[in-house]
């Protein structure tokens, strides 16, 4: 009997899950209350006052002023603790702890793919633990979808060309629905996968077996492969700006802005390197766009973030600068 | 239909048929193609509008048969998709935006204050040509290969990931747009100009200022949707590059264009109705409306705020978290306009004597429906709510109570109430009530079930979902097949009375509006002689002590 299979409500497994319904039991309360009362009183006025012979409808006011301020200022003021405590729950879910986990995810037609820090990748599938806030940074390759996991309370939407990201804590073990929400063709619908919420010992159990080398290894790797050590080396006299200790600090660009070295950043100044262009340097580098995959700039990114003092790979001089790059400018400042 | 069931001697009076109507001034088709008369155009329109509420309506039904069962087994994914598109664009575009404006404001702005047709007579009828021509339009784009967009035509995929009529659909909405435009500019000089003596701006019917407002919308935002589509029709075409990132554009740039145009266009719908509602409520209740000031005031504050609040569309499409916040909280200064309507409506029953004939249960069932739309409104506009119900079945239970619980109703109770002054004859009341009653039910059975969904996360445009969603979807299904049955009722019962009904006297539901005080169906000119206004809009009890010395 299909019945037997009938949901009320989404499961709550996440720790955003519990602040969201807590606030859909109060927003339930009052506006249930309110449409009671509206409800109540068109029914009453209907019977009372209905149209009988002998009654005759009774002199009453037009207007009340106090009234009119009453029923005006009252809304005013609940609906500011609705903004208020709306707006305190979306802020907790907008700023993921910096101890969060980062896992990418990408979406695509009719697809979501996902890499793990330790390197491992997933389709239509995401491996979890309990316990731990996971970031998920998002991206995609086509059109607008939107990462939508019922059970987390957790929505955001991924756009071409840009990173959004939404976190969650998972609190309760378990399979649940990720949905692509925001249409996206004629598969939207198909474009579901299932997020595996594991156990901490269970997660690393699945982390081993499905080990690749970590995100940061296959970045270096790439960061090789299309040569970009040959200008960004250690070497501050170099043509290009060291990376060591780049993500997350403040960069001055050459337009006396500034801006905070993340994911986004990093990803622009790859593909469109003369965006935001550091001071004291010059707009040197070709842009890799439609060389570099989507995957390749998260390895790439994840290298980066990985890149402490010291670790820059040796320039190997046998891999020449890329052809397209500009003789080096001997009037370059040094910052 | 061809048996009468009203017997002619059975009624207490058998009224005389005017001898000059605006129906039977002039004959033949071309006297109504080229007809100049604002009675004739509204009729034009009424047709127009009908036929495509009734494609979109069978668009939706395949829609919900299909969702019948989890797997979608119906129609294919693509056939499914351009479905839903053409139930959106084509109710949205072609039947809740021009409807009570082109229908009822055509019929009666002129009539309620006053004059003797709108102020350019002219521009009236090509609006209706080109309202025609983008309906036309649209129709064939959507019907002759479809368009699977759905009716918000997001970039980037509308600009370059469909593979189906785009262009054709979004020119045809163009063209559907300058007769908005048309339409507004008319009543707003109509308004200013053609007030018969003695008729000062606090005196004019909520109907008029309902429409009056609306117009200045229409002004000011189709303009916005135009030129948004018609950059996405470039960005196809040329690939200039304004919503694609690949050339440096950006997609979020649509949403905001689009909904600059798209979220005043809810209050374009639901504005109108809530005119009709306050004139059809003091009227079958005996009653001056209660706060007339604050309900005209608080449709302009509506018409005002409507046109920053349209991010609370994009609060999870990767916006700033500050932007989010200035939006969020005006979402919720546009609701207190609306709560003081439904409170003054509610106020206005108080101390009446109410009867209950058609228009007034499609009344009553508005402010019901439309209290209902608006207090899950404002679950949306909260920023933390919104997080998990953005683009789920929440949603479109949210904007169907407004738009079609809330609207369509009004327009119902408006249909209902002007249908005597339109046709000159009196529809049945028992059938007209039945109407009402199944059109109440079956929206709650149809839209009850798809907040229950949406919380639970079904997301919107799922030609299949998961199983457990089975259950909900049947029962919004069933709901559907009796609201179908309720928006059928009156098609055939309005087309029984032009032939078999009574006749209507001028003033059926002795209100105290102008436009009851010439004969129905009006003459061509409207009035005999120009009436000259003494008193408010709504003097019941001045009416009745007149008449009771």
């Amino acid at each position: 009997m299909f019945a037997d299979n009938i949901i009320w409500f989404p499961q709550e497994a996440s720790t955003t899950a519990r602040d969201v319904d807590i606030f859909l039991y109060f927003l339930i309360s009052v506006c249930g209350s309110v449409g009671l009362l509206v409800a109540f009183l068109l029914i009453y006025f209907s019977i009372r006052y209905r149209r009988r012979p002998g009654h005759l409808p009774l002199p009453s006011v037009r207007t009340n002023v106090p009234l009119e301020l009453f029923w005006t200022l009252t809304p005013v003021g609940i609906f500011m603790v609705f903004f208020v405590w709306g707006a305190t729950i979306y802020f907790g879910a907008y700023r993921a702890p910096d101890d969060a986990t980062v896992i990418y995810g990408q979406g695509k037609q009719w697809m979501w793919k996902f890499q793990h820090p330790e390197g491992q990748r997933e389709i239509n599938e995401l491996h979890v633990p309990i316990g731990r806030p996971i970031k998920v940074l998002l991206t995609s390759e086509d059109v607008i979808h939107s990462f939508f996991v019922p059970d987390f309370r957790v929505h955001m939407d991924v756009l071409p060309d840009r990173y959004t990201s939404t976190w969650f804590q998972p609190t309760v073990a378990g399979t649940y629905h990720l949905f692509c929400s925001q249409y996206c063709g004629t598969n939207h619908a198909g474009m579901v996968g299932t997020v595996y919420v594991l156990k901490p010992a269970d997660y690393q159990e699945w982390l081993n077996s499905h080990s690749e080398g970590s995100l940061a290894l296959e970045g270096r790797k790439v960061f090789l492969k299309y040569r970009c050590i040959s200008c960004h080396s250690a070497d501050e006299h170099a043509r290009a700006p060291v990376l060591e200790n780049l993500y997350g600090s403040r960069v001055r660009l050459n337009n006396a802005e500034s801006v905070i070295a993340d994911e986004g950043y990093i990803r622009e100044s790859i593909l469109y390197p003369g965006a935001k262009i550091v001071a004291g340097w010059q707009n040197l580098m070709p842009s890799f766009k439609g060389q570099v995959s989507e995957e390749e700039i998260i390895e790439l990114i994840a290298f980066i973030k990985a890149l402490g003092r010291g670790q820059t790979p040796p320039r190997v001089e046998s891999y020449p600068p890329p052809v397209t790059t500009p003789p080096i400018n001997p009037t370059k400042e040094k910052p | 239909m061809s048996t009468a069931t009203l017997e002619p001697s059975s009624l207490p009076l058998p009224l005389e048929e005017p001898k000059e109507t605006y129906l039977n001034a002039s004959r033949g088709v071309m006297s109504w193609l080229l007809t100049k008369d604002h009675k004739r155009i509204a009729l034009l329109y009424l047709i127009t509008v009908t036929v495509m509420f009734f494609i979109g309506g069978v668009a939706i039904t395949i829609v919900r048969l299909n969702l019948m069962t989890p797997r979608g087994g119906l129609v294919e994914p693509d056939t499914y998709n351009k479905l839903f598109t053409a139930h959106g664009v084509i109710m949205v575009f072609f039947f809740l935006v021009p409807v009570v404006p082109t229908v009822l404001g055509n019929f009666c702005l002129p009539l309620m204050i006053g004059a003797k047709d709108l102020a350019f007579p002219r521009i009236n009828l090509a609006s209706w040509y080109l309202f025609v021509l983008g309906a036309a339009w649209t129709l064939f784009a959507v019907l002759a290969g479809g368009v699977d967009t759905g009716w918000t035509f997001y970039t980037p995929y509308s600009s370059k990931s469909s593979h189906y009529n785009v262009i054709p659909t979004m020119i045809g909405v163009v063209i559907s747009g300058f007769s908005s435009i048309f339409t507004g500019l008319n009543f707003i000089v109509t308004t200013h100009k053609l007030r018969a003596p003695g008729l000062y701006w606090w005196r004019l019917p909520l109907f008029v200022w309902t429409i009056y407002a609306t117009s200045f919308i229409f002004l000011l935002a189709v303009p916005v949707l135009a030129m948004a589509l018609i950059l996405v029709i470039l960005e196809r075409w040329l690939h200039i590059g304004v919503f694609d990132p690949a050339y440096g554009g950006d997609p979020l740039l649509f949403q905001h264009l689009f909904w600059f145009y798209s979220h005043p266009a809810v209050y374009i719908m639901i504005l109108p109705g809530m005119g009709i509602i306050s004139e059809v409520i003091p009227c079958f209740a005996r009653k001056p409306l209660f706060g007339y000031t604050a309900v005209a005031l608080s449709s302009f504050g509506i018409a005002t705020l409507s046109f920053i609040v349209w991010a609370h569309h994009m609060f999870v499409a990767g916006i700033s978290i500050y932007a989010a916040m200035i939006f969020s909280i005006l979402s919720y200064m546009v609701a207190v306009p609306s709560a003081i309507k439904v409170f003054n409506w509610t106020a206005t029953l108080y101390k009446g004597c109410i009867s209950f004939e058609a228009p007034m249960l499609f009344s009553l069932g508005f402010v019901a429906l439309f209290t209902a739309g608006g207090l899950t409104g404002l679950f949306l506009a909260s920023l933390g709510m919104d997080m998990h119900v953005h683009d789920t079945y929440f949603v479109i239970a949210h904007f169907h109570f407004i738009m079609v619980g809330g609207m369509v109703m009004g327009y119902m109770a408006g249909l209902h109430y002007w249908w005597p002054k339109i046709s000159g004859r009196m529809y049945s009341d028992w059938w007209s009530k039945m109407a009402a009653l199944i059109i109440f039910v079956g929206f709650f059975l149809t839209f009850l079930p798809q907040f229950l969904l949406g919380y639970a996360g079904m997301p919107r445009r799922y030609h299949r979902y998961p199983e457990e969603y089975h259950v909900w979807n049947v029962m919004s299904s069933a709901g559907a097949s009796i609201l179908a049955v309720g928006y059928a009722l009156p098609l055939f019962y309005f087309l029984y009375s032009l032939k078999y009904g009574p006749r209507a006297e001028p003033n059926p539901w002795h209100a105290t509006g102008l436009e009851w005080q010439t004969s129905s169906p009006p003459p061509k000119d409207n009035f005999a002689e120009t009436p000259v206004v003494v008193r408010g809009p709504y003097e019941y009890e001045a009416e009745k002590a007149q008449n009771e010395p």
